[in-house]
């Protein structure tokens, strides 16, 4: 085999399903049952009335492993549309998180310095808490994080990745 | 349009009359009392009741394999639910269509641990194509028209409706089934046009082909037999099937080299070894069938036809994948091919064949039968010979284990439908219902159940269906006292210790046969064999024939777990290389 072919290369799927009970846990069960990896995965409905909802998965493999991922997410039954964004042309990706940091003095001074640099709000604050809220790319929060663990963090909460082609492609076509 | 209204559990059972559904496998409970008390007030579908839930599930996929009818289900929460749970996933390995229909505790209990609850859509949300909870009357028609459209659509596979009591207690409207249809799901019948050209390009280019076909032929319906004999007449190349594919190619005809895969012929093998084109056709390269993957026909371009895109590619990658369902794929292949008068290069083709052939002089089905002890390939052929002079149409299930390989090996497949085998997940057990099944669908059929005594004890329970039903299904048990695949592992690859595959205690099979009220024979030397079978084969009601058989006899030809098609071992002489058994052990 070349290397090609067994190269594990990280994908950014983003799949449209029927909003009804269970939908969420077939595309799990699913993961996980046929030893897929799972690194993020968003799920929310999108427009209320069409009881539809985007989920968002950020998986790895080889391409192989890939094809077969979308292969088996298009035949479950409730699942619309499956669009591998990172094969798809260009698209955007954000992810936010609230990064909690506790702290006194030059590094609390610190700390707010570095989140302007990263242009995340403060949408919290205590005496001796900050909690931030930023958005960007999962390496930009990555990033973040790191400065931010000498400065006293103490807790984070991520929301995973959430995606969309960029121009004037769409994945739930009109209303 | 005017409305029909009308409660829960008649709206299951008009559903199923409107989809054709004659007969129902099930057993009562309580949160199934609803539906049941509709069945009695009715004379539309029969009921057929088996002994355990398992049963039901194998009963009805024999039903639906052998008539490409969906087979329909019915027991309740719970337990009822959980028994399924095999057979419902025999039936998704195998593409077969099943509805099964499961009680539910009332909505308002659901979650609280009540008597008798399962989160039975959890438990069946891997082992089913899709599964429904009914949560409101009012969903409850298009549900049911949903699962027959999913059942029976692309690759068929089963369904289960979750009932909940009060949702079949409940009045509602009942929808027609024109009204039903599922955005999501459109399974892709027909291939692009360019696709199939590009086939008929590789086909005419190819110097050794081989066409390998498998249960997604049958699946697609008897015209897809045809077509697929049509197609392996016009390009003359060999063709080879697999365990689930019997029948959609004559056995007898002489383009046929056997069944492929680890108890395949050493022709079939090797020609999938060495062929320079394999066109596989609704088969999906599983372990059995490729053997050691980086050593897979290294040589061969290979195109693949499957109703499912997610087969293609999936273990073997391919040169060209066409999604479609079967049938529709060789009719529009055929017509390019007719089109273009398209053709193999004769000289190349006769050298193949050439090949080909000596490779079936080897006789890797060859056996010796001498003496008194029964060997159960001899049994086989001669049960074929009987059969074969029978006006009647023979309908031939199986268990799982030696006797499934020997009656695959040895029993000769005309026609699609008339093999009903477990061949994804190998259930022991699933014969001796799916007889029953078969039966019930084919009454005037003969009707055999090959078992081994060990498969045979696993769903035993059913006797008493047959019973109850007097349904003549012949069980053949090809008794050798042993779990013989089992104890065939043991001897080849962890040194003959025969761990726990010894059958202890084992009934007297002609007095079982006898306290059900059927005929029970047994013959244990040659001389009594033919008599036996002749018996068994003319006696107008249900048979339970023991034969006892050479308990030491193996099956061969084999490919080893962990090695490649051209490293089979043809008889007990042949002994598997040290490092292969070493792969191979750890490889099932």
């Amino acid at each position: 085999m070349t290397s090609e072919t067994t190269q594990t290369n990280q994908h950014t799927i983003a799949v449209l399903v029927d909003n009804e009970p269970g939908v969420l846990a077939r595309v799990i069960g699913l993961f996980s049952g046929r030893g897929y990896n799972i690194e993020s995965l968003t799920v929310a409905e999108t427009r209320r009335g069409r009881h539809l909802s985007r989920i968002t998965i950020v998986t790895s493999g080889t391409p192989m492993v890939i094809e077969q991922i979308k292969a088996q997410l298009s035949r479950l039954i409730p699942i619309h549309e499956v669009s591998d964004l990172t094969m798809e042309g260009p698209y955007v990706e954000r992810e936010l998180a609230l990064v909690k940091v506790k702290g006194a003095g030059e590094k609390r001074v610190e700390s707010l310095r570095i989140a302007d640099i990263f242009r995340a709000r403060a949408v919290d604050s205590t005496n001796e808490t900050f909690v931030f809220e930023i958005v960007g790319t999962s390496n930009k929060i990555d990033a973040f994080v790191d400065l931010m663990k000498p400065l006293g963090l103490i807790d984070i909460s991520r929301t995973g990745v959430v995606a969309i082609s960029r121009g004037t492609e769409s994945l739930e076509g009109d209303d | 349009m005017t409305k029909e209204q009308m409660n829960g559990s008649e709206i299951v059972l008009k559903a199923l009359v409107d989809h054709g559904v004659t007969e129902v496998f099930g057993y009562p409970g309580g949160a199934v009392l609803p539906i049941y008390d509709a069945i009695f007030k009715q004379n539309r579908l029969r009921h057929i009741l088996v002994r355990q839930e398992g049963g039901a599930v194998h009963a009805a996929e024999g039903y639906a394999r052998s008539t490409g009818k969906v087979g329909v289900v019915l027991v309740t929460s719970g337990p009822g639910a959980t028994n399924a749970v095999t057979g419902l996933t025999d039936a998704l390995m195998d593409s077969i269509p099943i509805i099964c229909l499961t009680g539910q505790v009332p909505t308002h209990l659901i979650g609280n641990d009540a008597f008798q609850e399962a989160d039975t859509t959890g438990i069946t949300r891997p082992c089913t194509k899709h599964n429904y909870l009914v949560r409101s009357v009012d969903d409850l028609a298009r549900v049911m028209h949903e699962a027959f459209l999913v059942a029976e659509s692309g690759r068929p596979g089963p369904v289960v409706i979750d009932l909940p009591k009060d949702v079949l207690m409940a009045m509602g409207d009942y929808l027609p089934k024109n009204k039903v249809a599922l955005k999501s799901y459109k399974p892709q019948l027909k291939a692009p046009t360019k696709t199939i050209k590009d086939a008929v390009a590789m086909i005419k280019a190819a110097k050794r082909p081989i066409i390998y076909a498998g249960g997604g032929v049958i699946n697609s319906g008897p015209k897809a037999s045809q077509l697929l004999t049509q197609f392996v007449k016009a390009t003359g190349a060999p063709c080879t099937l697999t365990l689930m594919g019997l029948g959609a190619f004559p056995a007898t005809d002489k383009q046929y080299i056997g069944m492929v895969g680890m108890h395949g012929t050493y022709e079939a093998n090797m020609a999938m070894h060495d062929c320079d084109l394999m066109i596989a056709v609704g088969a999906r390269f599983d372990d059995r069938i490729t053997g050691r993957l980086d050593a897979f026909s290294p040589g061969s371009k290979k195109i693949h036809i499957d109703i499912d895109p997610s087969s293609i590619n999936k273990n073997v990658a391919v040169d060209l994948g066409i999604v479609g369902d079967v049938a529709h794929v060789l009719e529009d292949l055929m017509k390019v091919w007719k089109a273009s008068q398209a053709k193999i290069e004769a000289k190349a083709l006769k050298a193949w064949w050439g090949q080909v052939n000596k490779w079936r002089e080897k006789d890797s089905l060859k056996y010796v039968q001498t003496g008194q002890v029964i060997k159960p390939q001899h049994a086989l052929c001669r049960l074929q010979e009987m059969t074969d002079k029978l006006k009647r149409e023979v309908y031939i299930t199986t268990e799982v284990g030696q006797h499934q390989m020997w009656a695959a090996q040895y029993l000769a497949f005309e026609k699609p439908n008339h093999w009903m085998t477990s061949g994804g997940l190998g259930t022991m057990g699933y014969g001796l219902p799916a007889a029953l099944g078969v039966q019930i669908a084919h009454p005037k059929a003969l009707v055999i159940g090959v078992a081994g005594e060990a498969s045979f004890m696993m769903n035993m329970q059913e006797l008493s269906t047959i019973a109850q039903y007097r349904l003549p299904v012949k069980i053949l048990i090809l008794n050798n006292f042993y779990m013989g695949m089992v104890r065939q592992w043991q001897e080849l690859m962890h040194g003959s210790r025969y761990s726990e595959s010894y059958m202890e205690s084992l009934p007297d099979f002609v007095k079982l046969a006898e306290s059900f009220g059927m005929k029970g024979l047994r013959a244990s030397k040659l001389s009594e064999m033919d008599g036996m079978l002749e018996e068994m084969i003319s006696h107008d009601g249900p048979v339970i024939a023991d034969l006892n058989v050479d308990p030491k006899e193996n099956v061969f030809p084999m490919i080893p777990s962990g090695a490649a098609h051209n490293e089979m071992l043809l008889g007990p002489d042949d002994k598997a290389s040290e490092s292969n058994s070493q792969t191979g052990m750890v490889l099932v």
